[in-house]
Formats: structure tokens, C-alpha cells, sequence
């Protein structure tokens, strides 16, 4: 059973999308499990044949319990797949399983990447290991956590569960990071002009959204500003990252609200965002989500534009150590050189964690995603 | 630093621990130094060659082979305002008198409820190397530093041989310190100024990413040996040198630890019940969840140290075998 959160401790196993014998391969979803985040699609991250299964679906199993035997490939023994498990019916173990971060699992993983692991809720099954014997170790863990993640969500979201994941992870937040707080508006006259003019020539269905801009500006100031982008965790302190994962905080229907990351949004073109918010809000409101996009973001960016709201102070979603809040686009009479204009402005804000970063520095970064906004060619 | 202490002369550990010797008679009347073969033969390693004609036989003495009897009297002296310094003449002597050691040195504070102390100093030869077989090759320092109430060193450089001498003496408790019979030939430089240095913290001699290389007296130089050879195979080694064995400075090597995540504990004992064992252990007790690989010892093999010259050298901790056991932690 995956972690798909810090805060994660069991899992339901919703249905098997594999059964055995069944060829797998390196991303392949085999199972959906059930989460507080709601239905989570398992990934696997390597080739092999689905074996015996241990864990039927709707049981109920801890983080780390191993799900199912995946058979080696290539004389290699076989190895478990990042599955969930289960508890109590300790399943009979007569091959060798790859459990994740179980206790007393028998994968071959040092303390120190467990405890890495653990922290950010990663599942050691599957890792490949460089250490000593083969065993995982805390650059593996770390290799691990810098590229992607895990699986992701279907099915109905549980609303209620939902809502207790968002309550622990922002008392949490506000019970452990020292937030600071900064606003600047935006000039969007450009970006929306530059907008306009590039959509004109284009089909409804393959049109541009504001967002898109938004977020590649955040995106590209990130780069130059990486204390913003990354993890904080208690032992250890702040570690940059430097894929740029922005989680996108979007809001279900009914209440609740996911941030999926968008991998790599600094490295996007402005249409491959756009295709992938379409893509990540169809599937975040139809709980479709992947676990690497849920455990995978470096930093948020939360917009209530869309509903009205001028400017927001978003809470920090830990262990991260930042988020930008964007208001909504609007008019308004602003100084321009010595006249009085009406331009489309936005409230762009920065909620930082204090330990890792100050305030000179973040002015520095909503400076900067202000200067990208006012060349929206470059982006 | 004043001028004097830049000034550098070279000198071998031997010398060094001549020099806190002759340092420590002259700056206090109360020193003595007392062993067998410490006056006319200048010493077993002749490290107190000389002292007799400087200091005359009050506070040179030769002893008869009792290593008891005057150790005891070293207690004694000790109890009644001295500060003796006795030497034994290796640790595998020592035996003979580890109840005085044992018995008294170490508890007499305790058991007169902090009436009564022995500040007493007892040098003494470890290790093996020479071919002096068995009877004179072992190496026990980790069987005193099992023991409540004495501080036991193990000085490896230049300078500790020459510093920890006169920290020890001014200690109100016995001081056990092991010279290894290897390093008296060393040489290195020394600065003029060189004088007194603490003997409670451990020293990283050489600093590194990859794995700790956690050792103390004879074996520093095989370490500092092999870490060297590691970084042209592109491992960067921490050599720490220990340098007080009771108490372990646990906060040194749990840093070097926490940061590295693998050890290596080179030490010339038997693996069994060693101090490799005990710094293992506490390896586990307090960085366990910084750990990337299992602890590794590289001890001396568990015989009796043979006297012919490639039987011994190969019972002892030796270079390839630290290589190879920081190489197998490193993965």
C-alpha cells in the first residue's frame, strides 16, 4: 500500500486493474486504492508479470503493506509491486515481497532512506537500490523523490475524508510554519493584449487561458528564485528541488479541493499547459487523479479568480514552503506615468515560510513573476 | 599565535612524549616518574632517556618487576599529594596489576564518597607490530576503558603526544594512556610552542562525504592511509581519531555519522567485546535513522598475535581490509 501523503496511514483496495498473469509495464496502472484524497490509480514503476495477489478488493490494509507479487523479470527474483496490502490476514509469504516502508518488510532498505521515505510518504517497493547488497539508500530515496511519484485518483471522491486530509495538513501548517505574507498587483495589460491577439487565430477548444500565463510567469521566476521551491522537514531543514512541480490547487464540486502538480512547468510550452490544466482539472473533479501528481508538488499556486475573489493569502500545504495566491483579473483606474488609466490588474500574493526564506526575497520573486507578466512573448 | 609557536621542528612521537615528560617534571615538584627500566636504561621505547641525569633518581626511579607492587605505590603517593607518573611497560603487563588499577585507582573516590582521590598518570605500550609475539603484542586499552572511574587516551599525532601528558596530570582522577609501539618511530613537525591539549574531544583528521572512518592510536595512520587511497577511487573518507577512549566523545562521532550515514571502526583489539563494539552500539543508539549502510569493523583477528612477521601483520587492521570495508559500506 502506497503513501499517498504525509498524513496517510491505511489504505482500501478499491479493484485490481491487473490480474495475474497479466503482463506489466513501467507505468502501467494495476489497482485503484482508496484514500482520504479519494480513488488513487497505482502505478507500477517496473516490468514483470502480475503474480499472486495478496489483498482482496474493499480490504482495508496499513501504508507498506505489500499488495501483490509482481514476477521477476530476467532471473530476477520476484519483487512486490507498489501495491497495497493488507493487515490483519498477514498473507503467507513464500516468495520474497517487496513491501514499501513497512515495518519489518523485507525490502532491503537502509534507515536512513526509510526515514526519508517516510517522511514524504514514499514507497520503497520498486526503488531501485544502489547501496550495499543492493539496498536502497537516502540518494536513492532522494533520486526517487526529485522525479515523480506515484499513482493517482478515480472513482468518487470521499468528501468527507477530504476534508479531514485538508484539516490535518493545515493545522499542521499553521501550527508549524511561520508564514509571511506579501501582495503586489500586476499590470495585465500586456499579457491579456498579447492574449487576445495570439487567440484570435485560434479555435475555441484550443484557445489560451489567463492561467496559463500565470503560471509559467510563476514558473520562470521560480527558476531564478528557488528558495520557493522545495521542502522543508523537521530534521534536516530546507531542501530545494529542482524540478519545478507547481500544484494547482482546484476545487471539487461539493467542497474539498486537491493541488496536482504539473511536472516540469517551467519546461512546458505555453499550449502543453494548457493542455495539461484541462486535462488535470477534468480529471481532479472526476477523481482521477495520479498519486505522483497529489504527493508531487514543490510549491502551490491557488487562483479564486474565477470566483470573483480579488485576492487571496493561501495557507502553506507542508512541506512545502510557499504559495501564490491570484485574484481575480479587473479593471481599474491605475497611474500610468502621470495619467490616470484603466487596466486589467491582478492581486498576485506570496505566502512563504519564514525558516526558509524572508521577506526581501520573496518581494524579489512576486517581482519577478510581475516583470514575465509584462513580456508575455517570452513566456 | 606568537612567533615561538610557528616555529616547527621535527621530531618523532618518542621525542614528543620525552618532551611532556621533562615538561611535566619541571613545572611540578610533585611529578615523578617510576617504572621498570625508566632511569639507567632510559626506558623500554627510551622515551625517558636522559631524565635520570637531569632530574636524579628521586624522580626517576627504577623498579623491581612488580608491576602490583608499584603501581600501588603510585596510588599511594597519588592519595598523599603527589602526581606520580607511572609507566608499565606494555599493557600486556598491565595485568598484573589491574587490581591496583581496577580495585583502587579507579573507585577509591567513589567508595571514600569523594574523601579521597588518585591523581595519578600510568603510561604505557600498546599494540603490535614488532614481533614481540603474544605476551607483548596485544592491545587491551578497551578492557580500561570498560571501567568506571578512569579516563583512558590514546594519543596517535605529534602534538597529542606531546599535550595530553600534562591535561592528564592535572586531571584530580587516574589517567591510563597507551603509547602504540608503532608510533615511537614516527615523525612529524612539532610547533615550538606546543604545550597542553584537552582530552576530551575526538578530532577529525582528515574530513570527507562518504563514510566515516572512526579509529585511535596505532591505527590512525593505516586510516588516514586508506583514505587516501579511497579518494583516487572517488570516496571521500572522514578519519576520526578518537584520542580519549573513556569517555567516548559520542558527540564527535555521531556528527561525523550523521553525516557521512556509514562507518567503518578500525581498531587494533579483538572484535569481540571491543570498543569497535561499544561505538558501534552507540552508532545504533543515537544515529540509527541516519544510517545508509550496516556498521563495519575491521579489528585484529581473533588469535593471539602470532610472533613470525606475516602471521602477525596479518592478524592486525591493515589497509586493503579498510578499504575494502569502507568500499563494502559505501555500496
Amino acid at each position: 500500500m502506497p503513501s499517498l501523503g504525509a498524513d496517510m496511514e491505511a489504505g482500501t483496495l478499491v479493484e485490481w486493474l491487473k490480474q495475474p498473469g497479466d503482463k506489466l509495464h513501467h507505468g502501467d496502472i494495476i489497482a485503484v486504492v482508496e484514500t482520504e484524497k479519494g480513488a488513487i490509480e497505482v502505478e507500477i514503476f517496473m516490468d514483470g508479470i502480475m503474480g499472486r495477489q495478496l489483498i482482496a478488493p474493499h480490504t482495508k490494509v496499513p501504508v507498506g503493506t505489500p499488495l501483490a507479487i509482481i514476477e521477476g523479470v530476467a532471473g530476477e527474483q520476484a519483487k512486490a509491486a507498489p501495491k497495497a496490502a493488507e493487515a490483519p490476514p498477514a498473507p503467507a509469504v513464500s516468495k520474497p515481497i517487496a513491501p514499501t516502508a513497512a515495518p519489518g518488510a523485507a525490502i532491503r532498505a537502509t534507515p536512513a532512506a526509510r526515514k526519508a521515505a517516510a517522511a514524504r510518504g514514499l514507497a520503497l517497493d520498486g526503488l531501485a537500490g544502489t547501496g550495499p547488497e543492493g539496498a536502497i539508500q537516502l540518494a536513492d530515496v532522494e533520486r526517487e523523490l526529485s522525479a515523480a511519484g506515484a499513482p493517482a485518483a478515480r472513482k468518487g471522491l470521499d468528501l468527507d475524508k477530504m476534508r479531514h486530509a485538508i484539516a490535518a495538513a493545515m493545522t499542521r501548517s499553521k501550527r508549524d510554519i511561520p508564514h509571511y505574507y506579501l501582495a503586489t498587483t500586476i499590470d495585465m495589460s500586456r499579457a491579456l493584449a498579447w492574449l487576445a491577439a495570439t487567440n484570435a487565430a485560434r479555435a475555441p477548444e484550443a484557445r489560451l487561458l489567463p492561467a496559463v500565463l500565470t503560471l509559467k510567469a510563476v514558473a520562470a521566476a521560480l527558476r531564478r528564485y528557488p528558495k520557493f521551491n522545495g521542502f522543508y522537514n523537521d530534521p534536516g531543514g530546507f531542501v530545494a528541488r529542482e524540478p519545478i512541480h507547481i500544484g494547482t490547487a482546484i476545487a471539487i464540486r461539493g467542497g474539498g479541493l486537491v493541488s496536482p502538480a504539473i511536472h516540469d512547468c517551467d519546461r512546458l510550452s505555453l499550449d502543453e499547459l494548457m493542455a495539461k490544466l484541462r486535462d488535470l482539472a477534468a480529471r481532479a473533479r472526476d477523481g482521477r487523479l495520479r498519486s505522483s501528481e497529489l504527493t508531487d508538488p514543490t510549491i502551490t499556486v491557488s487562483s479564486l479568480g474565477e470566483r470573483g475573489v480579488e485576492s487571496l493569502y493561501g495557507v502553506i500545504y507542508p512541506p512545502q514552503v510557499a504559495i501564490v495566491g491570484l485574484g481575480k483579473i479587473v479593471p481599474r483606474p491605475i497611474a500610468v506615468e502621470d495619467k490616470i488609466e484603466v487596466r486589467p490588474v491582478m492581486a498576485a500574493t506570496l505566502a512563504a515560510d519564514h525558516r526558509v526564506s524572508d521577506g526581501h526575497l520573496g518581494s524579489l520573486f512576486l517581482n519577478a513573476v510581475d516583470a514575465r507578466l509584462q513580456e508575455p512573448e517570452k513566456l | 599565535m606568537s612567533a615561538a609557536a610557528e616555529m616547527v621542528a621535527e621530531v618523532t612521537y618518542r621525542d614528543a612524549c620525552r618532551m611532556a615528560l621533562r615538561d611535566a617534571l619541571v613545572r611540578d615538584t610533585r611529578v615523578f616518574l617510576m617504572g621498570e627500566d625508566v632511569g639507567h636504561y632510559g626506558g623500554c621505547y627510551a622515551v625517558s632517556k636522559g631524565l635520570l641525569e637531569e632530574f636524579g633518581p628521586e624522580r626517576i626511579r627504577d623498579t623491581p618487576l612488580s608491576e602490583s607492587g608499584f603501581t600501588g605505590i603510585g596510588i599511594g603517593a597519588a592519595m598523599n599529594g603527589m602526581r606520580p607518573i607511572v609507566e608499565i611497560m606494555t599493557v600486556n603487563f598491565a595485568l598484573l596489576a589491574l587490581d591496583q588499577i581496577v580495585n583502587n585507582a579507579a573507585t577509591i573516590r567513589h567508595m571514600s564518597g569523594g574523601q579521597f582521590g588518585v591523581p595519578l598518570v600510568i603510561r604505557m605500550a600498546t599494540g603490535a607490530g614488532r614481533q614481540l609475539a603474544a605476551q607483548h603484542s596485544h592491545s587491551l586499552e578497551g578492557w580500561f576503558a570498560h571501567v568506571p572511574g578512569l579516563k583512558v587516551l590514546a594519543p596517535a599525532t605529534i602534538e597529542d603526544a606531546r599535550g595530553m601528558l600534562w591535561t592528564a596530570i592535572e586531571d584530580p582522577d587516574p589517567v591510563l594512556i597507551f603509547e602504540h609501539v608503532m608510533l615511537y618511530n614516527s615523525g612529524g613537525p612539532l610547533a615550538a610552542g606546543a604545550g597542553a591539549v584537552p582530552i576530551d574531544k575526538a578530532a577529525i583528521r582528515r574530513a570527507g562525504q562518504n563514510v566515516s572512518l572512526i579509529t585511535y592510536g596505532g591505527s590512525l595512520p593505516k586510516a588516514l592511509k586508506a583514505a587516501e587511497e579511497l579518494a583516487g577511487q572517488g570516496i571521500e573518507a572522514e578519519v576520526v581519531d578518537l584520542r580519549t577512549l573513556r569517555p567516548l566523545d559520542d558527540e564527535t562521532i555521531c556528527a561525523s555519522v550523521a553525516k557521512t550515514r556509514r562507518a567503518v571502526i578500525v581498531d587494533e583489539g579483538w572484535c569481540s567485546g571491543s570498543l569497535a563494539a561499544e561505538i558501534s552500539a552507540r552508532i545504533m543508539e543515537k544515529v540509527f535513522w541516519s544510517l545508509d549502510a550496516p556498521v563495519a569493523r575491521v579489528c585484529s583477528a581473533e588469535v593471539p598475535i602470532p610472533y613470525p612477521e606475516h602471521l602477525e601483520q596479518a592478524a592486525l587492521p591493515q589497509v586493503p581490509a579498510i578499504v575494502a570495508a569502507a568500499k563494502g559500506v559505501v555500496g
